[in-house]
């Protein structure tokens, strides 16, 4: 099978950029792993019952028209769909009802979104300890809260949100854990002029802090030595805060250290990255018109780096007539005068940015985690054993993979990759741009052994009659 | 643990009539456009699996397809993502313990969710 361009992610920006494509008229498919629209950031939005939808707030339904316009554009779409490698011929080798197919693209645009920055923490492995967006997955699309609370413990905007919205859902959490030091606000206030140009953001903010003390949610500032007790499960959170020690029982502890570009797609086609200071991780380089270094693959969202879901759809778009024009598919003046446009919104939503940056900066305890903690997940590596592997010589990610197997678990990287970059830096004393990070390969995840054997991407004309049929 | 919204009892999500399935042996019921881990979630179970080194209980940790956290073994095959597979009437899951770190994972959605 053929197409112009391939979308791979069905959040704001893959949508907004197939809706864009498809409107021009080029042959679209969009591949996404979940069953329905939204990404995580409007999960279930087509099928959210009412009161959940008003409950989640207006941020969150403004998503459907973007999931409408999406249907209504023409683009195909796949569902289901794991996209497990693409080639530097654009050829995307797809999985989807279990048998693995290939599509050729002209040109790709990557929208894999976010993750949640990896927490080591002492315990953070137990049952019961989920990332903080994780508990907004389950309110979303599944109407699940906390029925005896939760601790939420880390920094960032999110935190705050799935706070207000569980305090609204009649589940508030036992308390907030925030592990923002003392003295950062006043250092990161320079930042606050230029935050008041992005529309609503600051009220917004205040508005959910508000809200949390009218409620009485127990607020904890300036935490740290953070650690989940448990033996079987999690049972409580422990911490250093207004110096003295202090736990708080639950059995569900929400962690959250804000999100990072999910690399593991722009690292597969071997894109440029660069270490960011502000965000505190590598973002794929990009240009005007989020094209990478990589000819014709394009980075919309926040996997270009964080800009939240407003940027997302417009650096979608923006993509979108990025591709346009590489395939000679629009008039360039107004193209270029559309993308002028997109480009002064973009400016003003992402104003708010390096103020969220510098006040929500990742606590120092997980960037440096102590000896004892779980660095890697899957392989069971230890903080200490890294950092031995390097006093060892180990001079970067790749080769602690060959130590330790590190990165080399089911995740691939995905929960340790930041983590074990930031230990070898500190430890080498080299900035992260030299470490770098893991080499990505494919598959992307792991894929049964059969369904590889019997992914044969034919030859050209055969492929295309076979899938021809298929379309029909 | 984890209970359901009482407002959507008006707005039809639960209108569908319960799943059942199974896990370890033990009946249990979820929703329909429940993931298999937030079924399991909703009924109490945190823990779905011992770390493949040192058989530590494990359970989902991102419900977004990240972590691998979740793999549990449905109607005798191994390693499905608990997070990534809608809930269906009669699956028979089972805790994995230990095993392989790296497996081959079947990573398409299950037809008749
Ligand atoms: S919970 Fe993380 S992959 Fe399923």
């Amino acid at each position: 099978m053929r197409c112009d361009l391939a979308v791979i992610g069905a959040g704001p920006a893959g949508l907004a950029a197939a809706t864009r494509a498809a409107e021009a008229g080029l042959a679209v498919e969009l591949f996404d792993e979940q069953p329905a629209p939204g990404g995580q950031i409007y999960r279930a939005i087509e099928t959210v019952p009412a009161p959940r939808r008003a409950l989640l707030g207006p941020d969150y339904a403004a998503g459907a028209a973007l999931a409408a316009a999406f249907r209504a554009s023409g683009a195909g779409y796949r569902p289901g769909a794991l996209v497990w490698n693409v080639d530097s011929q654009l050829n995307v080798d797809f999985s989807q009802d279990g048998r693995s197919r290939q599509c050729r693209a002209r040109a790709v645009v990557v929208a894999t979104g976010a993750i949640e920055r990896p927490t080591p923490l002492p315990g953070w492995t137990l049952p019961g300890v989920t990332t903080a967006g994780a508990l907004q997955i389950l309110l979303k699309a599944q109407g699940l809260v906390p029925a005896e609370g939760v601790v939420l413990a880390g920094s960032g905007p999110l935190l705050l949100l799935l706070a207000e919205q569980l305090t609204r859902a009649g589940a508030a959490p036992r308390a907030i854990v925030e592990t923002v030091p003392r003295g950062r606000l006043s250092a990161a206030a320079r930042h606050l002029p230029a935050a008041l140009r992005a529309p609503g953001y600051l009220a917004k903010g205040l508005a959910m802090l508000r809200a949390l003390k009218r409620a009485g949610v127990p607020f904890h500032r300036g935490a740290e030595a953070l650690a989940i007790e448990g033996a079987d499960h999690a049972e409580a959170l422990s911490f250093t805060a207004g110096g003295r020690r202090q736990r708080i029982e639950s059995r569900l502890i929400a962690l959250h250290q804000g999100v990072v570009p999910n690399q593991q797609m722009t690292r597969l086609l071997r894109c440029e990255h660069r270490w960011s200071d502000g965000q505190r991780c590598f973002l794929p380089v990009v240009d005007d018109w989020f094209e990478s270094s990589v000819e014709k693959v394009f980075v919309a969202g926040d996997g270009a780096g964080i800009g939240g879901a407003k940027s997302a759809a417009l650096r979608g778009r923006l993509a979108a007539l990025g591709a346009l024009r590489r395939l000679g598919a629009g008039e360039d003046k107004r193209l270029a005068g559309e993308a002028a446009a997109l480009r002064g919104a973009l400016d003003k939503d992402g104003a708010v940015r390096p103020l969220l940056e510098a006040l929500y900066a990742p606590s120092a305890q997980i960037l440096a985690p102590a000896d004892d903690t779980l660095i890697c997940r899957c392989e069971e590596v230890t903080a200490g054993a890294l950092r031995k592997a390097v006093a060892l010589g180990c001079p970067g990610p790749n080769q602690a993979k060959s130590f330790l197997r590190c990165g080399m678990g089911p995740c691939q990287g995905r929960l340790c990759g930041l983590a074990v970059s930031e230990v070898i830096a500190a430890e080498r004393g080299e900035p992260q741009q030299t470490i770098d990070y893991y080499r990505i390969r494919p598959p992307l995840k792991p894929l049964p052994l059969a369904e590889l054997a019997a992914f044969d991407v034919g030859d050209d004309a055969g492929d295309e009659a076979g899938d021809d049929q298929d379309a029909a | 643990m984890l209970k359901r919204l009482e407002l959507d009892d008006g707005g039809g999500s639960g209108a569908a009539g319960p799943v059942r399935f199974t896990f370890d042996g033990r009946e249990m019921t979820g929703r329909a456009g429940d993931s298999l881990a937030a079924a399991l979630l909703a009924n109490g179970v945190l823990q779905f699996r011992e770390s493949a080194v040192s058989r530590q209980p494990r359970g989902p940790f991102c419900l977004m397809g990240v972590c691998f956290e979740c793999l549990v073994e449905i109607d005798g095959v191994a390693n499905w993502q608990a997070c990534m597979v809608p809930l269906a009437e009669g699956m028979t899951v089972r805790s994995q313990r230990g095993g392989p770190a790296v497996v081959p994972l079947p990573q398409t959605e299950r037809t008749g969710s």
